[in-house]
């Protein structure tokens, strides 16, 4: 599981670069994230853009990994494509996250 | 009109594991290329080929190293897509399948769910889903509705 982090001001942008976050993958990436996110800005943008698949395993370590930042940190997702997109609306967590269509779009709506 | 009466486009049978689910999605998105339909109908697809397969090998082959045989059989035409999926792990809990359960998300952060959303969106993606327990197998049909693009 390939993640890897910039942090800019008061956010930090963890970008996966991988094609999906399934099943095989969703522990590691549960807790790879972990240690992306312990320390650093309470502001954190999942870069998706480059995911083409998240199934439910996947959804539920995204979930995880926000429960684990703990309350009154933020994380963001941004660069959803339209097979992602429908998981998240599905299940209602659309409402949960703060979702951008790209990272720029996110980068413009978080205060640095 | 006839499941039965559709052209096999994929018929596939592999020993269950995550990577293996992987592998065998990565085919059949592929050989279902042809078909022509949307980007999304076949997202649609994966999602709910990803869920019933993910199930059979968290649930159906339950315990540590423990794997078995999964069959999947596609059939297509223009307009939908039957899929039949055998195992020959543990049956599901009372022979049925779950049920549409509404997820309530009105929670402490700290308490949202990381899990059960499997079945949810296969119900809510797929027209039609039956199981039955025949012969110490699993056998899950699953239909899907599905628009050819222009």
């Amino acid at each position: 599981m390939n993640l890897s982090s910039t942090t800019d001001g008061n956010r930090r942008v963890v970008t996966v670069n991988e094609s999906r976050i399934d099943a095989a993958v969703a522990l590691t990436f549960k807790e790879q994230m972990r240690t992306e996110t312990e320390s650093g800005p309470d502001t954190v943008i999942l870069d998706l853009q480059q995911v083409q698949f998240v199934d439910s395993s996947g959804l539920g370590a995204i979930v995880a990994a926000m429960k684990t930042m703990g309350k009154g940190r933020t994380l963001a997702l941004a660069g959803l494509n339209p097979t992602v997109s429908k998981v998240f609306q599905l299940t209602r967590m659309d409402s949960v996250f703060q979702l951008f269509p790209t990272l720029d779009d996110a980068l413009d709506s978080l205060d640095a | 009109m006839s499941t039965e009466a559709s052209p096999v486009i994929v018929k596939m049978k592999f020993r269950s594991g995550p990577l293996a689910v992987r592998a065998a999605l990565a085919h059949i998105v592929s050989e279902l290329q042809p078909m022509n339909w949307s980007k999304e109908d076949l997202g649609t697809v994966e999602i709910v080929l990803a869920e019933a397969l993910n199930n059979i090998v968290e649930h159906a082959y339950t315990g540590e190293d423990v794997a078995g045989p999964i069959a999947i059989d596609c059939r297509a035409q223009t307009s939908a897509l039957h899929v039949r999926i055998i195992d020959d792990g543990h049956p599901m809990p009372d022979e049925q399948p779950p049920e549409l359960t509404e997820a309530n998300l009105d929670m402490d952060l700290l308490d949202l769910p990381e899990g059960g959303f499997g079945w949810y969106l296969i119900r809510k993606l797929a027209n039609d889903v039956e199981y039955r327990r025949e012969n110490n197998q699993n056998v899950l049909d699953l239909h899907l509705a599905l628009a050819a693009s222009a």
